[in-house]
């Protein structure tokens, strides 16, 4: 990465204390008092308000009766990745969010965590919740392993397809391995969850680049509908000058290396400048502090209300101490024998409200910071060349087009779900997506003779 | 500051509040620390021939997170010598002497053995006896117990045995594993007995370990009928209480499921005029007498009552027959839009279980899912407003049906009049 001036390596205790869960799996006794709490709503808000629609009320009761197994069953057959969901789904503004309780004055229900505790009955006791179908003698390729195929194949194994997955990465899990704050999942978590969609039969080749090591008319040739859930590529460019210097990288690529090398591996400088203020930003400076990054700068060009993470990521970037720079753009990145050693930037006014508001530099307000390490986390770009390659699909602002039922694209034997379709969303909508896909497909094989 | 003291048959207590006979009022320690934690009395653990317990003994029932909702036991009477227990009753009489001392007995069917048993207790300087007619478990099976309380005529003779010998008020602790309490409660009036305490313990099984299949409270893998006790059983005890209250002219000892002020309140305002406690000072200790005795002040003071006295039977005249109650009085539920906070259970209760008199969602269009009464078809039942989670949310109204006021009976003696056939109220099923 090129770093000259990496901040000091914490004593090893130290970064199992800073990347330890944030939110501990609950107790069985906290459990059934959190439990205890829900008011087992008919028609409940916390349902409609989840993407994979989990019947909350249901599973929380089956917490309460001790039916556990019960309980994770009905998650895990609305939602595969219902303990990572549980750990990293935006409850805030998500069931709990719609928790009734909120209309009390009280707390809402941790659904999150009691969603997390019963799946991890089930988990921690490799229990098999789900058999695979009797062969239906169809055969589907995902490409991609993160949430969508993962959710994907799921349905389809049990419905008797059978279901190959191609991934580029080492690793199946997709985000859910390599992209998520440390202190909320960690990539043997996520592994669980591809473990038990293992079980089901669905085969994963990782390492594998699709239209690289296996030639797309390939899997056309061998099977019979394809998902598309490729995610979402590299992290936009900033197109500074500066940019290629040494200290300088992606979001994503700085996430996946706290995801995959040991903590005291991933340098951080002493002082790094983060761009942009989404959660994944968010998952930046923390980890950055965390890592023993003594001055952590968070930039955005707009103002603190605009920002679009969510409150309880901005919280937590609070707490650990991180440096916020409102209406500031940077304007270039200063080099020093080929690595950062500087940030320009200027003060910006908006012209307008909210976050489409046209943000303009205030004139001789430039001013330098003094770091050695940036990180870009402005968005991730679209994989378009990638989906460029196959006829028929129409890509739209970066983005597939699909039928929002069947998620099928403008290909018949194409379908597409996840972040390459909805731009960015959270884990519990590409499984919701994933799952709508597989339907897609299965109404759309079934209308097919064999 | 409203007069707590009672005078009950005689036996006097600077408060209603009475540790009932069990567990804690095993022995003078137990007992002098209630004292100084502020109870007006205690009924002495039963005392009798010493007998041999189990290990375990008590069983409970929890409502999601509160404890011991439910409780029973499989204890039998004091396992101390007799001598030891009147030693002690003397001890702490004479330590608390404004404290009102009462000593259950259970002493086996024979005349000359309860004689001796009541004399010799008296001899201890107690303030008055407890016939122990009630307990469900173990002492019945040898004939003593409730196997008395449950035959009217054995209770009659019995008091009237007790009665002959004794010179401290008696006091005829009552089963409620009957079915007609208060026919029980005749008995003992008819045997002379100065009072009646009720509810004894109801028998029960507390559960069976789905793994094992023991029976709870488990010994040794096996189990037997306990007395059920604790807040589950309170409307049973008010009830009973009611319904000696109307029977009886003797004090009533109010028992079963008390465990603060207002259910305190509420068996005196039944008839009640000492109250015992066994159950939650089991679960919390002697220390929760304090907020009894305060909060029961505090209301009476409210209430503009100057002593128990004016609280005493209050509600008894309003527990009736069905056939008594007003069949054109008419109530219909409310929901205060602003109050609730749209969970639907009033929705699914009214729907599945009682008289679908609720819609969902009433012109879909609206922001908040806040459910509406069908008021023409609301038959005033309640049960929306019990399920509701929000405190004043649903309250059922009262409307007029422009009708004077009828009961069932009033129909029946109508009907009676103009056919000719005779009506009684308790004979309904011959019409």
């Amino acid at each position: 990465m090129g770093l000259v001036n990496i901040a000091p390596k914490l004593a090893p205790e130290g970064y199992e204390r800073n990347f330890a869960e944030l939110s501990p799996r609950l107790t069985s006794q906290q459990a059934l008092t959190e439990a205890a709490r829900c008011l087992y709503c008919f028609d409940a808000p916390c349902i409609q308000a989840c993407p994979t629609r989990i019947d909350v009320p249901g599973f929380i009761r089956k917490i309460s009766s001790a039916n556990l197994k019960g309980s994770a069953r009905l998650i895990l057959s609305a939602n595969v990745l219902g303990e990572s969901c549980g750990r990293v789904c935006p409850t805030e503004v998500l069931c709990e969010g719609a928790c009734v309780l909120n209309g009390t004055g009280a707390k809402p229900v941790e659904i999150g965590r009691l969603q997390r505790y019963a799946v991890d009955y089930a988990l921690d006791r490799g229990l098999r919740l789900f058999e695979r179908g009797a062969p239906n003698g169809r055969r589907v390729a995902c490409i991609g392993a993160g949430p969508a195929s993962l959710a994907c194949a799921t349905e389809l194994a049990q419905w008797g397809y059978e279901v190959a997955i191609y991934d580029r990465q080492a690793l199946a899990g997709g985000l859910n391995t390599y992209g998520i704050a440390a202190y909320k999942t960690r990539a043997q978590d996520s592994l669980r969850e591809v473990k038990m969609v293992e079980n089901l039969g669905v085969r994963f080749h990782q390492n594998v680049v699709v239209g690289r090591d296996v030639a797309l008319a390939q899997l056309e040739k061998n099977f019979d509908a394809i998902l598309i859930a490729v995610g979402l590529g590299e992290t936009w460019d900033l197109t500074l000058e500066g940019e290629a210097l040494g200290g300088v990288i992606g979001a994503m690529a700085f996430i996946e290396r706290t995801k995959t090398l040991p903590f005291e591996q991933v340098d951080v400088g002493r002082r790094i400048a983060v761009i942009g203020a989404g959660n994944t930003a968010i998952d930046v400076v923390t980890a950055a502090r965390r890592l023993g990054a003594e001055i952590v700068y968070l930039i955005y060009r707009r103002d603190e209300n605009s920002m679009p993470a969510f409150a309880y990521e901005y919280e937590l970037a609070k707490k650990d101490g991180v440096a916020f720079l409102w209406q500031t753009q940077p304007v270039r990145i200063l080099g020093n024998n080929g690595s950062v050693s500087g940030l320009e930037c200027v003060r910006t006014r908006t012209l307008g409200k909210g976050r489409s508001a046209h943000v303009e530099g205030v004139p001789n307000s430039q001013f330098v910071l003094e770091i050695d390490m940036v990180v870009k986390a402005v968005g991730q770009r679209p994989v378009t060349d990638f989906l460029g390659d196959m006829r028929g699909i129409e890509i739209r602002s970066g983005q597939v087009v699909v039928n929002p039922e069947s998620h099928q694209t403008g290909n018949p034997k194409y379908f597409a779900a996840g972040d390459c379709v909805n731009g960015g969303k959270e884990v519990v909508d590409a499984v919701a997506e994933g799952m709508r896909a597989a339907r897609g497909i299965h109404q759309s094989l079934s209308a097919k003779k064999t | 500051m409203a007069d707590l003291r009672i005078d009950f048959a005689g036996i006097k207590s600077p408060n209603p509040f009475w540790l009932a006979s069990g567990p804690p009022t095993n022995t003078a320690g137990q007992v002098m620390r209630a004292f100084e934690a502020g109870w007006g009395g205690a009924v002495w653990k039963t005392v009798g021939e010493p007998i041999v317990n189990t290990a375990s003994r008590y069983g409970g029932i929890d409502l999601g997170p509160q404890k011991l909702m439910g409780f029973n036991n499989i204890e039998l009477i004091s396992d101390r010598p007799i001598e030891d227990n009147l030693r002690e009753i003397a001890e702490v009489k004479k330590r608390f002497p404004d404290r009102a001392v009462i000593v259950s007995l259970m002493v086996e069917s024979r005349r000359a053995a309860w004689h001796e048993m009541v004399k010799r207790t008296e001899d201890a300087g107690c303030d008055g006896l407890e016939l122990n007619f009630g307990c469900p478990h173990g002492m019945s099976e040898r004939g003593m117990g409730s196997a008395v309380g449950q035959v009217p005529e054995y209770a009659t003779m019995i008091t009237e045995w007790v009665k002959e010998v004794a010179q401290t008020p008696v006091i005829v602790k009552l089963t409620p594993n009957v079915t007609d309490v208060a026919r029980m409660a005749q008995a003992a009036e008819q045997g002379g007995a100065d009072a009646i305490s009720l509810i004894n313990t109801l028998n029960s099984l507390m559960g069976v370990d789905l793994e094992t299949f023991a029976p709870r409270p488990a010994v040794a893998g096996k189990s037997s009928h306990g007395g059920y006790c604790g807040p589950a059983v309170k409307p049973i005890a008010l009830h009973m209480v009611a319904a000696c209250a109307q029977k009886v002219k003797i004090p009533i000892s109010g028992i079963g499921g008390i465990a603060g002020w207002k259910d305190a309140a509420e068996f005196i305002s039944l008839g009640a005029t000492s109250l015992q406690v066994c159950t939650a000072a089991m679960h919390y200790g002697f220390r929760i007498v304090e907020d009894m005795t305060d909060g029961l002040n505090d209301y009476l003071d409210r209430k503009g009552f100057a002593s128990l006295g004016e609280l005493r039977g209050r509600a008894t005249a309003n527990v009736r027959d069905w056939g008594d109650l007003d069949l054109n009085y008419k109530i219909i539920a409310t929901i205060d839009s602003g109050l609730c906070i749209g969970c639907h259970l009033c929705y699914v209760a009214c729907e599945d279980g009682a008289h679908q008199c609720i819609e969902e969602y009433p012109g879909a269009t609206s922001e908040k899912r806040i459910p509406r009464v069908i008021e023409e078809e609301c038959v005033g039942c309640n049960l929306c407003a019990l399920v509701c989670p929000v405190e004043g949310c649903i309250t059922m109204r009262e409307v007029s049906t422009g009708k004077p006021a009828t009961t069932w009976n009033d129909r029946m003696r109508r009907v009676q009049r103009e056919s000719g056939v005779a009506y009684t109220p308790s004979l309904w099923g011959s019409l």
